[in-house]
């Protein structure tokens, strides 16, 4: 995400970093380059206009010329104006003192709110919140089918009535489920409309009307142009909006609508949806996202997926046997499928500080390499796995074949174990005996990318 | 009615847009002066036309006026329309086998209108009189396969179908023997949503041109690009990878009648990657038309 508009920024930041006096010159030199890269990534034309102005005029001012690294300053004054127009502090979604929380979800068509419902509906269960899904989209075929499917492979349960075709009425029965299954949150996911199209617009009022919903949020592609503030406050205007999901933030999308958005309409970007799977929805941080957008990466977001998605048994076991000098293939499978539960390599990479985008396309570490990884130790038997000795050619033939690989692949698999082995050696072998000692560290439980780069 | 008032109909707001700002620009003088160009320019770049394209456009504008000594609003707007009309360049229908199979392979991120075009397409070759079938190759999305039965069904097309989440290859392959045992004309095939950066994904649609050539090497087999109108800049982005990866030879502009403002349709011309072939002008059925530069530039900033 970002993709352009960070390589921009991060040239920029370079530019200015050494900086010991700024000149006018360099003040419209650099705000030249921020307002293309703006523009290109679709910001706002007002939105660009205001930020390069308040940012100039903070670099006239005494607090940069006085310091004695200005340019440092100049990025941090970007930093605090993007964390601004982002939405400054992170929102939270409301819940309804009344104990029943209504959430509706509306957007354009093709902006992925059926897919968003889904994927909030797995969030909020996963905080332990009892959510129902209901579909009143009775305008696009199969809809309604649609996320009966997608709540189904988030086991979220769902309420829909394709033979219905009034969404008011669904709409009503959605919120009597509810409350019949003692459900607390009811998401609502409403047919995409145009804002021009008045007919549409006025059966989204009567929904809410009937739903009264505690949260609006609208869905918002993320590589919609320069519409994407008139849609917003269109429908602000005419329904009433709480807050917004970005959707389809893994794209190479520069994410213009998530800079123009909250600055224009003063609502705030609730949600990030980052991908194509149920679980890829994030809450929204600007600041955090402040941080990619200038490539000073996002340690925060990278330490919360590793403590999310990562198994503490699995990696506490892990650590004892590298602590015992046992680590094992089935070690290494392990520490893999836990590397891949966490997402694409590329993302968590771009999360590194220091790691620009040009540095983690260009690191040849892809997802498939661990995807056969894996495949070649599910391959090997149980006694292969805890004992590579066993690995002759023969067996190492059979492993190819099974897991569709080569045996230079089975190889370079080994040799890669073999050395991550002995580096587990030098680390874990000083610590041997000192039972339980820092289990901080074991805890953290962050899986290292055993091999990769080598 | 004709492919003129279609897309006037189709681009009433756009045009409104467009075309009142454009009036309340020239409104105060007959003449341009430096001021209001810069307001045309801004105009412009709010309407997701991209700043190559703009500063071409303007960059011509401004020559124009230098060399003529030409000031005046029509002039301006004259030398505008010249000016787009170069970048769109000339109309371009898509080339059809007159003896035997044409493939129209659809592909395109999530959510631009995929299904939807190709079940209005069938619906336009069907009422030709061609031969179509539809093959249902998004096989990832849920429930993508009922909603092209629902389209299938307006248009009167028989659709080859797999169970979701088989291979979409295989889909293309099944479809390709039922095309030729029928003897389709007009196969139109539905791939599932993908985001042009993801390569494994790219690598499929490769996977299922591989197996057209091999299957039905002497169809001609268009792959078209199916954009949203709303999209900004990353339309760009899209037409360049998709083009590169997959050999895309043409686009569909879809909902260029809803909130989008056309700008997008000059913004992926001024590429040169490829023609763009239709447009989708509204929701209706037999709503996607044969894109034509003139109609649209004329929708777009005609006042009258």
């Amino acid at each position: 995400m970002f993709e352009g508009l960070s390589e921009r920024f991060e040239r920029f930041t370079r530019m200015m970093r050494g900086k010991s006096r700024i000149t006018e010159k360099d003040i419209k030199e650099a705000m030249r380059t921020v307002r293309t890269a703006l523009i290109e990534a679709d910001v706002n034309y007002d939105v660009v206009r205001e930020f390069t102005d308040t940012v100039a005029e903070a670099c006239r001012g005494s607090k940069v010329t006085e310091s004695l690294t200005p340019g440092q300053e100049i990025i941090k004054v970007v930093h605090e104006e993007l964390v601004n127009i982002l939405g400054g502090a992170p929102a939270k979604l409301t819940v309804s003192p009344s104990g029943f929380t209504v959430i509706m979800l509306f957007g354009l068509q093709g902006s992925g709110k059926t897919t968003a419902s889904a994927k909030l509906g797995l969030h909020l269960k996963k905080q332990g919140k009892r959510p129902l899904l209901v579909s009143v989209d009775t305008h696009r075929p199969a809809a309604a089918h649609q996320l009966a499917i997608l709540a189904q492979a988030a086991d979220v349960p769902s309420f829909i009535k394709p033979e219905e075709k009034d969404a008011v009425q669904i709409a009503r029965e959605g919120v009597a489920r509810a409350r019949y299954l003692m459900c607390d949150t009811l998401i609502v996911d409403t047919a995409g409309r145009m804002t021009i199209d008045s007919e549409m617009m006025q059966e989204l009022k009567a929904i809410a009307n009937v739903v009264k919903p505690t949260e609006r949020l609208l869905t918002v592609d993320a590589m919609i142009g320069q519409e994407a503030v008139n849609i917003a406050l269109d429908f602000d205007r005419q329904i009433g909006l709480d807050g917004f999901i970005m959707t389809k933030l893994d794209g190479d999308a520069r994410g213009g609508a998530a800079l123009s958005i909250y600055k224009v309409t003063n609502k705030p970007i609730k949600f990030a949806s980052v991908g194509e799977k149920v679980e890829d929805l994030e809450p929204f941080y600007p600041d955090r996202m402040a941080s990619r957008i200038l490539g000073m990466g996002d340690v925060l977001s990278l330490i919360e997926k590793a403590t999310a998605t990562v198994d503490e048994r699995a990696a506490r076991d892990t650590m004892r046997n590298i602590r015992r000098d046992e680590f094992t293939m089935q070690d290494m499978l392990t520490q893999f499928e836990q590397v891949q539960k966490m997402g694409s390599v590329q993302d968590i990479l771009s999360m590194i500080p220091g790691m620009g985008k040009k540095a983690v396309q260009q690191s040849d570490v892809d997802d498939r390499s661990i995807v056969r990884n894996i495949a070649i130790i599910r391959s090997m038997t149980m006694a292969e796995r805890y004992n590579v000795r066993l690995l002759n050619a023969s067996r190492r033939r059979r492993i190819a074949t099974g897991s569709g690989t080569t045996v230079q692949d089975v190889n370079i698999l080994v040799r890669q174990y073999e050395s991550t082995k002995q580096m587990m050696k030098q680390f874990g072998g000083g610590r041997k005996g000192r039972k339980g000692g820092r289990k901080g560290r074991g805890r953290g439980g962050f899986p290292g990318f055993p091999g990769m780069g080598m | 009615m004709g492919l003129l008032s279609k897309f006037k109909r189709g681009l009433e707001k756009s045009k409104n847009f467009f075309a009142r700002g454009f009036d309340r620009i020239a409104a105060r003088m007959g003449n341009f002066d430096e001021d209001m160009l810069d307001e045309l320019e801004d105009l412009l770049l709010r309407s997701d036309m991209g700043i190559n394209c703009v500063e071409e456009l303007m960059g011509n504008v401004r020559a124009e006026m230098k060399a003529q000594g030409r000031r005046s609003r029509e002039f301006v707007l004259s030398t505008l329309r010249a000016g787009m009309l170069n970048i769109l360049g000339p109309r371009q229908d898509l080339e059809l086998n007159t003896s035997g199979l044409t493939i129209i392979l659809l592909v395109g991120v999530n959510g631009t209108g995929k299904t939807t075009a190709a079940g209005k397409l069938c619906y336009r070759y069907g009422k030709e009189g061609k031969k179509v079938l539809l093959a249902a190759a998004d096989t990832f999305r849920a429930a993508a396969i009922d909603q092209l039965r629902h389209w299938a069904e307006l248009s009167g097309t028989a659709v080859i179908a797999h169970q979701e989440n088989s291979d979409p290859t295989a889909v293309v392959f099944d479809a390709l023997q039922a095309a030729k045992a029928r003897r389709t004309d007009i196969l139109v095939i539905d791939t599932a949503g993908r985001l042009q950066t993801k390569q494994n994904l790219m690598d499929e649609l490769n996977k299922m041109r591989r197996i057209i050539a091999r299957e039905a090497g002497d169809a001609i087999c268009h792959t078209l690009l199916v954009i949203d109108a709303t999209t900004g800049q990353n339309a760009i982005s899209q037409a360049r990878l998709f083009t590169e990866t997959a050999a895309v030879n043409g686009l569909i502009l879809t909902k260029l009648d809803g909130n989008a403002k056309g700008g997008i349709a000059l913004a992926v011309a001024w590429e040169k990657q490829c023609p763009i072939f239709f447009a989708g002008l509204g929701e209706g059925v037999e709503d996607l038309e044969v894109f034509d530069p003139e109609s649209f530039v004329d929708s777009l900033i005609m006042t009258e």
